[in-house]
């Protein structure tokens, strides 16, 4: 059985840095068209900022229904970026041709730049919950163990 | 970043590769291999791919390190050692063979940042150029993930979303399942 950390300094720190590293998370995803950065390692932002509660307090420190269910939410991703490639296909243009996307008065160019924002949050979704997902599986498992 | 800090950081990075294979106890294995991953990723920002440094740091040093210790409280501690000498000779030399194609195919890659190789004559010249044009965005990189290659993206995403539906299928409760 993993044993949560019993330290006044580690559990102070994570509920500091936990809503920080969402923040940044966040930063990450929306500046991508800016800075470095994108989807995928905002999704590991966010994964690493549910993860790392779970990590300090222990199982007992997770939502539990939210980590157990996570897949879903990363079907959900995906179907939010296919759904935004299909629309376009189904206005006349190509898959994920996103100045075909339907959002009146912009230019083409806009256009793109709001599809290239709404598949980042996709994937974004994604990862984060295939990542928790993953990581409260083994954490699970290795509670289980023991009994 | 000058030549020499590239090439002192592609040694570290080999030193803590080699110390994350032969190092015994498997919790300092893990450790030695998100030093690796961080090297690695300095060594993606000095030769100016920043947003590949970003992922390495951020999945390969971070993510993929969390998901090895936690396998660890599944399994033990050590390394189990089998002295096999055919298989570990068959490993070596197999290895080897493979070090050398890979060293013989490295000398036809273009020198970084060359204007006249064969990549940067095809479609990258029209990303650079265009990309903030037509799709209102400075970072030729998210331009090009997102939207010119958004197909590989989707397919990328979809992996990773498999490996999590496999994941959860292994190693999920068995008392879970009936509800």
């Amino acid at each position: 059985m993993i044993q949560p950390l019993d330290s006044v300094i580690v559990h102070t720190l994570t509920r500091v840095i936990t809503p920080v590293i969402q923040l940044f998370a966040l930063y990450v995803l929306i500046h991508g068209h800016d800075s470095p950065g994108g989807g995928f390692q905002a999704g590991t932002l966010f994964a690493a900022s549910v993860i790392l509660p779970i990590i300090a307090f222990g199982i007992q420190g997770s939502l539990s229904v939210l980590e157990r269910r996570a897949i879903i939410l990363g079907g959900i991703g995906i179907l939010l970026f296919a759904g935004i490639g299909l629309l376009p296909l189904i206005l006349g243009g190509e898959f994920l041709n996103y100045g075909k996307l339907p959002i009146p008065g912009m230019e083409a160019s806009a256009r793109r730049h709001w599809g290239i924002l709404g598949i980042e949050i996709g994937v974004t979704i994604t990862v984060a919950a295939t990542a928790v997902s993953i990581y409260y599986s083994l954490r699970e498992r290795g509670e289980g163990e023991e009994k | 970043m000058t030549l020499f800090d590239d090439y002192l950081l592609l040694l570290l990075a080999v030193v803590t590769a080699l110390g994350a294979v032969f190092v015994r106890d498997l919790f300092s294995g893990v450790l030695t291999l998100a030093a690796y991953s961080f090297f690695l990723a300095l060594l993606w920002a000095g030769l100016g791919a920043v947003d590949v440094a970003f992922t390495e740091a951020v999945v390969g040093a971070g993510l993929s390190t969390l998901f090895f210790l936690v396998a660890l409280y599944l399994t033990s501690h050590q390394e189990e050692v089998r002295k096999q000498l055919p298989v570990r000779i068959m490993a070596l030399g197999g290895l080897g063979i493979l070090g050398f194609l890979l060293l013989f195919g490295s000398v036809d890659l273009p020198v970084v940042g060359d204007p006249k190789s064969l990549p940067s004559k095809h479609v990258s010249s029209h990303y650079l150029r265009k990309s903030l044009e037509e799709t209102d965005t400075p970072n030729v990189v998210t331009a090009v993930l997102a939207d010119y290659r958004g197909f590989d993206t989707l397919g990328e995403t979809t992996v990773i979303f498999t490996a999590g539906i496999a994941c959860w299928m292994l190693l999920r409760r068995r008392d879970d399942s009936a509800t």
